[in-house]
This record gives structure tokens, C-alpha cells and sequence, in this order.
């Protein structure tokens, strides 16, 4: 038997090695395979030293990293990212801040890396914000649009201040166009209501307002909730049903005037305590597209699109806000189905007694997707709010 | 055989160690075993915005949760941004006031709540080594005294169905090497045992379905070392080991803010009335005194020198711990959200407000100062090394006498 030398010995022991390294996944790969429960944390809390040990230069890798990651791997990469420029800049030392320029105006990262990557950028460059956030009124990222959409607003601010109106009106609509989040759509409203300029909040939010209304069904002790009544297996808008006590229930249009799209239940269908109502519309889809159905509602409520359900919160009387409640569906192109369960319950406290809720159709930033109402007959007159013509 | 008396002695000589570096530390809710007692004496009796003011540092967020304080370094959480989204972690130098570190956790749940809490309002634990940061958004993280990342959980995520639109606001607990979580809420209702070490759950027991924000409190029975778990309609007590139910107690009208306490052989269980129980040999609890002179709404009571102090609507009552008699009550204004805390026999009670009033205990009570931040303060004071930290809405204080 020949007698292998060191150097033999040593490419034998790579070459067998090789194999090996190739199927170890990289210290990033292993930070994205944390499942549920917590499985993977040992193994996760090992990869994201390694990942923290390659230093300030991987920062746009591990940033990118985040773009297929689920929301708790990419917890883990931001705490990696943040532990990673922290420390770099403890030591005096800078950050490769044109690489993490260029990786924020990539639309195609995710938001979160992005802003990410922006927090850091603007932490070192205080001008950072002057320099980015012009391009950003219609960006993808959430956090970063609404930076971009308060400095409009502040612009339009400086311009009243000026009594530059038609400047003012120029910058709050154009502000508007980015705006997403009630807080900076409220204020936008109302200085241009100030300056003589209506806004379609409803539709600007894509808010859904037609609506068939039908009630009541049984949610005695709140047991409704997992009871499919027959609007759950098949809407008929002609249908009646026999509700709670034997009561009729029959489908009626409501077209709620809300700016915010609230159909409250209690001055449409009459006060009630234990029932389940359900509401239906019908929209037509340009295209086939991703939606959010964004929700509110202080009542237990389940959602079905096109006859699936795909959300669900069986919570009664703690508050309800806009996009309080976001499930995400596909839209078909074409006609599309929406069904609301909006169960009420039996307490009898003064602030457990609404009913209602809201909903609107928007993408992943918080933008109104398009959509046309479609009408849908009944054979029952339309509801209308108390007091209401 | 030396070698085997040497083996037997280390075990007490880890305990008497560990003991001396817990000493002056305020580690979790409420301090010591949660029993909002410290030892340290020398404490400022007032101070103001700049008055005995060590340092003071502006944090990122919002919190109503309290700093914990170990091996010089504290630690607090915030939340902050649109909706609360961004969730804080940070840590101190305790002498200086200088951050060492701050990590951020995008939430992963929901972050509707009530105005007056937020996202930031469990407090966090630490053992002294690492620190774990649960957030009322069911994320919750365990990172080393440097700021290392040791595991991570999305809870909201891993149970979809956890419903709280008030807001969680009960702090984690340890007992044993497991991190007892409670999850009460009004949808998939629970509390975990979790092991420090890995994040991974210990057991998960089901529990009532309804809103709740009692932090749990650890203790032991017979033996056993056991976390009372408590709600409007009752208390019980698990066995940390595997989770099991020890004894259990049905009640009406118990708190479902703050935290039970154990005196002597008593559980006392606050509520309208609070209750004193006392745990058999058979794990039977029997009612020993029922008092409304107690009657918390969001405070916890603290037990010092065989008495009890409790916030009412209006001020602090003093009972004895024995008999349930009222001893005496005192005004100190309103806006309890704060648990009282206690050391060199003197109570402070924060304000939301602001204010901290500082009352000597003993058979009369003596109001020493009310203290004004003049800006909302609805963390518990923490007390570690001869200083107060308070958390208010924007800022971290370090009180301390000027040496």
C-alpha cells in the first residue's frame, strides 16, 4: 500500500470535505429555517452569530436575504443587521453606505430590508431623507411612503403658511396620491376641504359600500359564530330565511354614506342582542390580482371571498379602527363574491352594544385596488340608517 | 471522601454567589420574586426633571412597561412608529446612562389596543445572564447581556388565534429555567412554559377564554414550586414543572390586572372584595378574610412587615396581612396605573401624571414628597443599587442621591 504524503493527505481530506460544504447551508439559509414553536432556534441562535461575524460588508447580502424570508426569519436578519452596524460604528469604523443607497432605491427588496437599510443610512447621513424620500411618494414600502407623503405635507403646510392656496391645494393632492394611512389621509382632507377641494374618502381608501344586509340568525351565548348558515353555503339574494325565534330574513340593499365605510347594523337592521347578520357584495376585478381585505369591527366577524373564508376573529367589544383586520386573498378578474359574518353577542354593559363594520379592498401598502361595484337585486325594499330618507 | 464534602459544598457556595450578585438587582415586574420589595436603603426621598437625577436618556417609544436592572446594565423596551409596528429592546450602562445596545423587532401581530397601553407594556425578565422581551404583539425575544440574539419567537404567529384589541400587557416570569408566559386573551387563551434556553415551549395549558392581564406569581406549595395564574373568576395554581393544576379556587369579581401575592401560609387574591386563602395540605384552598378595603383595580398590592398595601381609587389602604383589618388609608390623589413598590420602609406610588409620592410607612402613614416628572408615568418604579428608575413616556430616569 502506497504511503500518502502531508500535502496528499490534506487535498484527500478537502476533496472529501467538499461534498460536505456544499450541502451546509449558509449561516442566512439557516436563519430562514425556523419553523413554528420555536423549532430551529438552536441552530438559528448559531447561524446568526456567523451571520453578525461577516461584518459591515454583508449587510446588502443579509438585506436581501429578508426579500423571500417569512415576518420571524426576517426578525431574526434585522436584529443581525442592526447588532452588525451598531457595533461597525462603535468602532469608528464606516458603513457601505453607497451599497445600502443603492439597495434602498431597489424596489424590488422587500419594504422591510429597505427601510431597514434607510433607518441605518439616515442614522450616519442626516441629509439622507432629502435625498430619497422625493421618490418615494408611490413606493412599495409602506414606512417609506409615508415618509415621503408627510414631507408633501409638510411642504403643503409651508405653502398655506405663505397663503400660496393654489400651492398649498397643488401639494395636499399631491400628497394624496401617496397617502394611505388614515392619520395623514384625514389631515390632507380636511386642508383641502379648507381650500374648497372635495375628497372621495370612501373611494380613495376603496372602502366597499354596497352592501345586501340580511339578519337575524341565532348567536345565543356566542355560539353562532361556528354555525354556517345558508349565506355561508350559497347566497340568494331572493332568498328568505327563517333567523333567530323563527324570524324572517330576508336580504335588503344598504349604501353606506360613511366616509369610512362603517355600516352600522344597529341603525340599519335594528337594535339587536344574539343574532348573526350577514353582509354580501359583489365586485368586478379588472384583472386577477392580490388583495387585502382590511376590516374593522368591535363584533366577532369572519370573511369569505368567492365562498372561502379567509379571516376570522371571534373578539366582541375591544374597539374597532380602520384596517384593524387584514386578510389576504386573490382577486379574480371578473366577478368576485365578498360575504361578512358580523356576529353580535348577548352583553349588556353600555359600551358592548355596537354593531357594525367596515371594509375596504386595497393592496399591501394600504392603496385602494380597482374595483367596480356591481348591483344586486333583491325583492325587498332598501334599508336605510334610522332617522334617514 | 474531602473530594465528596468539597462536591456537597458547591451547590451552597453557587447559591451564596448567586445571591450576592441578585443582591440590589430588580430583575423582573415588581422587582424581587415580583414582591416589589428592595433592600437597598439611601434612597432620594424627592427629587424633580433635575433634581437628583443621575442621567436621564430619551428612548425611542412609548412603554408602560418597567426597566429591569442586573450586573449593571438595564434594560427596557419600547414601542414606536405608525401603529406601533417597531418594538425596542435596549440596554444601559447603570452608572452612566450610556446605551450599549438597542435591537428592533418588527411586530409580527396585532397592535390594536387600548390608548392608555401599548405595545411595550410587558415587562421584561432577565436571570441576570440574558434578557427576555415579550411585547403585546405575542413577539417575544431572548438576547444576551451584549445584545446577541439567542432566540425568537412570533407567538401571534405560531397561534393565529391569540385575540386581545385592548392590548396584552402581562409580564413573563421565571421559575426553574422556564419563562412562564401568560397568554390570556379572548380568542386561543393560554400560558406557556417555555425553556430560557432554546425558546421552545415546556407545556401549554389552556386557559379561560377572556381579556387578562395578571402577571403570574411564582411560589411554592408542598414541595413544589408553583405559578399562580389569576383571572376575574379565578386563581390557580400550576405546577412549573409540567403545568399541571395543583389547586385551583373559583371566585367572583377577582382582579384581572394585578398580580396575586403569598404571605406566610396566605395567597392573597386581590379583587372586589380581595380574598385570603389559605392552601391545605390537600391543595384545598379555604377563604381565610375577604376585605373591599382592597379593592385594586390595576396596582398590584405589595405585602411589607406583615401588612398590605393596596391602591384604591382615591389613595393607598393598609392591612394587616393576618386578618384582612384595615390599619389605616391615606389620599394620595388618582391615576393608579403603576404598582406600588416598597424599600427602606417607605411606599412609592407613581402616578400617570407624573407624580411619585413617597409615603414612611408605620402605624400612621407620613407623606414625605410627591415628586413631579410632569409627564405621564404608568411603569412601576424600579429600585436597584441605590437608585429609582422611572420609565415615562418618552424618558428613562435614573434617581439617585448625589454621593
Amino acid at each position: 500500500m502506497p504511503r500518502l504524503g502531508t500535502e496528499q493527505i490534506i487535498v484527500l481530506l478537502l476533496l472529501l470535505a467538499a461534498p460536505l460544504r456544499a450541502e451546509t447551508p449558509s449561516p442566512l439559509a439557516r436563519l430562514k429555517t425556523v419553523g413554528r414553536e420555536g423549532a430551529g432556534n438552536v441552530a438559528a441562535s448559531r447561524a446568526w452569530k456567523e451571520v453578525v461575524r461577516m461584518g459591515p460588508s454583508a449587510l446588502p447580502a443579509i438585506l436581501a436575504a429578508m426579500d423571500d424570508a417569512d415576518a420571524t426569519s426576517a426578525n431574526w436578519l434585522r436584529t443581525a443587521v442592526d447588532a452588525i452596524a451598531e457595533r461597525t460604528l462603535a468602532t469608528g469604523k464606516p458603513l457601505p453606505t453607497e451599497p445600502l443607497e443603492q439597495f434602498v432605491r431597489q424596489t424590488r427588496h422587500a419594504s422591510t430590508a429597505r427601510r431597514l437599510a434607510y433607518e441605518w443610512l439616515c442614522r450616519v447621513d442626516p441629509k439622507t431623507p432629502d435625498r430619497l424620500l422625493p421618490g418615494m411618494l408611490q413606493d412599495p414600502g409602506p414606512e417609506l411612503r409615508r415618509d415621503a407623503v408627510a414631507a408633501v405635507i409638510k411642504e403643503g403646510q409651508t405653502r398655506l403658511d405663505k397663503n400660496d392656496k393654489d400651492g398649498a391645494r397643488a401639494a395636499y393632492r399631491k400628497a394624496l396620491t401617496g397617502a394611505c394611512d388614515k392619520d395623514q389621509v384625514d389631515v390632507i382632507t380636511k386642508q383641502l376641504d379648507k381650500l374648497g377641494d372635495k375628497v372621495d374618502v370612501a373611494a380613495h381608501f376603496g372602502f366597499v359600500r354596497q352592501w345586501l344586509l340580511v339578519a337575524p340568525f341565532d348567536n345565543t351565548k356566542d355560539a353562532g359564530f361556528n354555525i354556517a348558515y345558508p349565506p355561508e353555503k350559497r347566497v340568494d339574494p331572493k332568498a328568505m330565511y327563517k333567523g333567530k325565534k323563527n324570524a324572517e330574513a330576508r336580504w335588503a340593499n344598504h349604501t353606506t354614506a360613511s366616509p369610512y365605510g362603517v355600516v352600522d347594523l344597529n341603525k340599519v337592521l335594528g337594535k339587536q342582542k344574539g343574532v348573526v347578520a350577514y353582509a354580501y357584495a359583489v365586485i368586478e376585478s379588472p384583472a386577477e390580482r392580490p388583495v387585502q381585505i382590511r376590516a374593522g369591527s368591535p363584533n366577532g366577524i369572519k370573511i369569505f371571498l368567492n365562498g372561502k373564508e379567509v379571516f376570522h376573529v371571534d373578539e366582541y367589544h375591544h374597539g374597532m379602527e380602520v384596517d384593524q383586520y387584514i386578510a389576504k386573498a386573490t382577486l379574480k378578474s371578473g366577478r368576485n363574491e365578498l360575504l361578512l359574518k358580523v356576529c353580535q353577542n348577548e352583553q349588556k354593559e353600555d359600551w358592548a352594544q355596537q354593531w357594525k363594520f367596515q371594509v375596504r379592498l386595497c393592496d399591501a401598502v394600504g392603496a385602494a385596488v380597482p374595483y367596480t361595484p356591481i348591483a344586486v337585486k333583491t325583492v325587498n325594499p332598501p334599508k336605510q340608517e334610522e332617522g334617514k330618507p | 471522601m474531602r473530594k465528596r464534602a468539597w462536591s456537597a459544598c458547591i451547590p451552597v457556595a453557587v447559591l451564596l454567589l448567586s445571591a450576592a450578585i441578585q443582591a440590589g438587582d430588580w430583575r423582573q415586574f415588581r422587582g424581587p420574586g415580583g414582591s416589589a420589595v428592595s433592600d437597598e436603603t439611601g434612597l432620594p426621598v424627592k427629587w424633580s426633571a433635575t433634581e437628583n437625577v443621575r442621567w436621564k436618556v430619551e428612548l425611542p417609544g412609548r412603554g408602560v412597561s418597567s426597566a429591569v436592572i442586573a450586573d449593571g446594565r438595564v434594560y427596557v423596551t419600547a414601542s414606536s412608529g405608525y401603529r406601533q409596528r417597531r418594538l425596542h429592546v435596549l440596554c444601559f450602562d447603570a452608572a452612566s446612562g450610556k446605551k450599549l445596545w438597542e435591537r428592533q423587532i418588527a411586530s409580527t401581530g396585532s397592535t390594536m389596543c387600548h390608548p392608555k397601553t401599548c405595545m411595550a407594556a410587558p415587562t421584561p425578565i432577565t436571570d441576570g445572564r440574558n434578557v427576555y422581551a415579550l411585547f403585546a404583539t405575542g413577539d417575544l425575544a431572548a438576547f444576551d447581556r451584549d445584545g446577541d440574539l439567542l432566540w425568537y419567537r412570533a407567538l401571534q404567529r405560531d397561534y393565529p388565534d391569540i385575540s386581545n384589541q385592548v392590548g396584552m400587557a402581562a409580564s413573563p416570569v421565571l421559575a426553574e429555567e422556564t419563562l412562564l408566559l401568560p397568554l390570556e386573551n379572548a380568542g386561543d387563551s393560554f400560558a406557556l412554559g417555555v425553556d430560557v434556553k432554546t425558546g421552545r415551549n415546556r407545556w401549554k395549558i389552556p386557559r379561560r377564554r377572556d381579556i387578562n392581564w395578571v402577571t403570574p406569581t411564582v411560589t411554592h406549595f408542598h414541595g413544589k414550586t408553583a405559578a399562580l395564574f389569576q383571572t376575574s373568576g379565578e386563581i390557580t395554581a400550576y405546577d412549573v414543572s409540567n403545568g399541571g393544576i395543583l389547586w385551583s379556587y373559583k371566585g367572583d369579581n377577582l382582579g384581572s390586572v394585578p398580580s396575586p401575592l403569598v404571605v406566610d401560609d396566605l395567597v392573597i387574591v386581590p379583587g372586589n372584595p380581595s380574598l385570603a386563602l389559605r392552601v391545605s395540605e390537600g391543595d384545598k384552598p379555604e377563604v381565610v378574610w375577604k376585605s373591599r378595603k382592597l379593592a385594586a383595580a390595576y396596582a398590584s398590592p405589595v405585602v411589607y412587615k406583615g401588612r398590605i398595601y393596596g391602591m384604591t381609587g382615591i389613595g393607598v389602604s393598609c392591612l394587616d396581612a393576618a386578618t384582612g383589618e384595615e390599619i389605616w388609608r391615606e389620599r394620595l390623589g388618582n391615576g393608579f396605573s403603576a404598582s406600588p413598590v416598597i424599600a427602606d420602609g417607605k411606599l412609592y406610588v407613581a402616578k400617570e401624571g407624573g407624580d411619585t409620592s413617597v409615603v414612611q410607612l408605620g402605624d400612621k402613614p407620613k407623606i414625605l414628597a410627591n415628586n413631579a416628572l410632569k409627564e405621564p408615568l404608568l411603569a412601576t418604579p424600579a429600585i436597584a443599587k441605590g437608585a429609582i428608575y422611572l420609565r415615562t413616556d418618552k424618558h428613562l430616569y435614573c434617581i439617585a442621591a448625589k454621593k
